[in-house]
């Protein structure tokens, strides 16, 4: 007990020089616990969120855009493979987390439980979902594990073209036909609050954030990046014309923020607890990739035993 | 039902001829060739290494880092491994 | 009348990389390891940018009066010319496993083939693909043998892939006057050689695998004269929507 006190003040110590913390290293067991569980929601949220944009690699409008899609989607498997990795060296299995995944204990981001309607949406996802994404990310870069840091900063180099390849389209898009306009406009309408939501609950409401932050887990809050979020993105949007769909958006000249309305947070509750628009088809997906895999994987690793039982011989 | 682990794989990239091979990642796969391909499609979309090597996860065999003093201090007062410890005549070059 | 030809060629092996590659991309998110969504969706990129490398020399051969985008999105089912074997539905994994490796260990021959083709374009487009084919060849392959020496599952599955698919591979080798004609006029090399070179190699690695290929069973062609099978149009139906339904739109 007195050990965990001293080890506990070191650990304490350690983080507050900026040091990375690594596998190995002595740390507390919440520590251990929260990083699995924010790793692995983020792994998660990387490979369940292949699957709105994915319904739209087979009806991209170009060649072009097809390729550009097809690469983006794949690097968020990528992105997936990274995250599980960096998990995995805090002493669980990938396949226990996508168990969990799969059985419904673990959670990933809700942004991917609305629906892709138009190909717009695929536009709107880089330039918005992918935009918050990287605010959040490129904190995680200087988190204090260093397994976690590390796989952020991989995915940041990474991400570089999704924001960019999403707002092409939607700038294309907003300097199209009509229907090409209001496509978008329509898509931004839709997609603009779930992902100031992304950020997760105002700091008042949000369990883990100072626990995080103490920890160098996180090093910004998250209605700190939502506004950082907001101020980036509105000068993008008017530069293609594009209205934001908050009518209390105003520029505040003292602060230099955009201040913005009121979240939802019952559809953003109603959402994580599981009824958003897409939380079933996700997991259905999800599940049948795993189940119809099953003999796949069997298959391997039936093969692999072969060969090691013919290397013994 | 349980899934069976697949065996994890540590992954080196050498990024140039000459250099070094360094730690990049690691994969998920049932033996050493889907590593090697895995590996290849995984941490080689963009960049253009030339040789990979996977090894098994299990097979790295890490220090303690509680034994960081022990095994790396030592190193800290050995002056005379370094040049600056030596002094030669003024005018003396390319020593 | 030689540029003509070579067109068409092109454009019939565009669709070809183009269909195949459309058929991998639907597995994107739903592989069975998350590596192999990462493998698939590589070759499947490899293909769609053959296709658009292919259809970027014919357009040009053909002066310019149709783009890639357009042969890709704007033609019907009965213009398309690619082989029955890739519009076929993905199917299982086996299924999408021994195609890629049957149609891969044919694009290698074929691009060995055109990377001494007299037109500089085509050749600089064959040599850089055989190295994509290779790979694709080697992936595919290894997943042929652990396919077919895994389980009792794997295995049944693999064979009933095998077994499937046969029946459309002669059409890949298929000699008619548009390969005549190019042969006759230097701008291909005989492809006399290349079926028997592509059934050994091919029979080798499936028996390796302990798959059995099947003797002399009914040949299905059609598709290099626009006779597709009903699943082509679906997968039209799919990829052309967007583009077809705002023709005056930029994307």
């Amino acid at each position: 007990m007195h050990d965990d006190v001293a080890n506990e003040s070191r650990f304490q110590e350690r983080i507050d020089s900026g040091e990375k913390i690594e596998p190995r290293d002595w740390m507390p067991e919440r520590f251990r616990h929260q990083l699995i569980r924010m790793i692995s929601q983020h792994a998660h949220s990387e490979i369940v969120g292949m699957l709105p944009e994915g319904n739209w690699i087979t009806r991209a409008p170009s060649l072009r855009r097809k390729m550009a899609l097809l690469a983006k989607v794949q690097d968020e498997a990528g992105h997936g493979l990274y995250l599980y990795s960096a998990a995995e060296t805090l002493g669980v299995s990938r396949e226990d987390l996508i168990d969990q995944l799969l059985d419904g204990s673990a959670k990933y981001s809700s942004i991917f439980n609305y629906p892709t309607l138009t190909w717009a949406d695929v536009g709107v996802i880089g330039w918005l979902v992918d935009g918050a994404a990287i605010v959040n990310q490129t904190m995680l870069a200087k988190s204090s594990y260093g397994p976690y840091a590390r796989a952020n900063l991989r995915i940041c180099k990474e991400e570089n073209f999704h924001k960019k390849q999403g707002f092409e389209i939607v700038a294309t898009l907003a300097a199209g036909t009509t229907e090409q306009r209001s496509m978008v406009q329509d898509a931004v309408d839709r997609w603009w609050w779930p992902s100031l939501m992304m950020f997760g609950p105002h700091d008042n409401d949000s369990p883990n954030t100072a626990e995080l932050m103490r920890w160098g887990v996180k090093r910004r809050s998250n209605d700190d990046l939502r506004q950082h979020f907001v101020n980036i993105t509105i000068p993008q949007a008017k530069a293609v014309g594009i209205t934001i769909p908050d009518p209390e958006l105003r520029y505040n000249e003292e602060s230099g923020d955009w201040e913005f309305g009121a979240i939802d947070w019952d559809e953003f509750y109603r959402v994580i607890k599981g009824n958003g628009p897409c939380n079933a088809e996700r997991m259905k997906a999800r599940r049948s990739a795993h189940d119809d895999g099953r003999w796949v994987r069997e298959a391997a690793a039936a093969y692999a035993s072969r060969d090691t039982v013919a290397a013994e011989e | 039902m349980k899934t069976p682990d697949t065996p994890l794989w540590e992954v080196f990239l050498q990024n140039k001829q000459g250099a070094p091979h360094e730690h990049a990642g690691s994969v998920h796969a049932s033996d050493a060739e889907m590593a090697l391909q895995n590996a290849r499609d995984v941490f080689t979309r963009r960049g253009h290494p030339v040789s990979i090597w996977v090894v098994p996860a299990i097979q790295v065999h890490a220090s303690n880092p509680d034994d960081a003093h022990s095994l790396f201090d030592p190193a800290d007062d050995k002056l005379y491994r370094h040049p600056s410890f030596y002094s030669v005549p003024r005018g003396v070059r390319d020593v | 009348m030689t540029d003509l030809a070579l067109t068409n060629f092109l454009i019939r092996t565009g669709d070809d990389c183009l269909i195949v590659g459309h058929r991998l991309s639907e597995w994107c998110g739903h592989a069975p390891i998350l590596e192999e969504d990462v493998a698939l969706a590589n070759i499947a990129l490899d293909c769609i940018g053959t296709a658009n490398a292919l259809y970027t020399r014919a357009c040009d051969l053909g002066g310019g009066r149709r783009t890639p985008d357009e042969l890709a999105f704007l033609r019907s089912v009965t213009e398309f010319r690619n082989a029955l074997i890739v519009e076929l539905p993905r199917g299982d994994f086996a299924r999408t496993i021994v195609r890629q490796y049957l149609f891969a260990e044919y694009e290698l021959l074929l691009f060995e083939a055109l990377s001494s083709c007299p037109d500089p374009e085509v050749a600089g487009i064959a040599g850089r693909t055989i190295n994509e084919r290779k790979y694709h060849v080697r992936h595919c392959r290894e997943w042929v043998a652990r396919l077919g020496l895994g389980t009792e599952e794997s295995r049944s599955r693999a064979q009933a892939a095998v077994d499937e698919l046969w029946p459309y591979t002669a059409e890949l080798f298929q000699k008619d006057k548009l390969l005549e004609e190019l042969v006759a006029s230097g701008v291909l090399p005989g492809l006399d050689g290349t079926s028997a070179e592509w059934t050994d190699v091919v029979s080798r690695s499936l028996s390796d695998a302990s798959l059995v290929v099947p003797a002399d069973v009914f040949q299905h062609v059609g598709g290099r004269e626009g006779r597709h099978t009903e699943h082509l149009g679906h997968l039209l139906d799919e990829m052309q929507i967007v583009a077809r339904s705002h023709p005056d739109g930029k994307w």
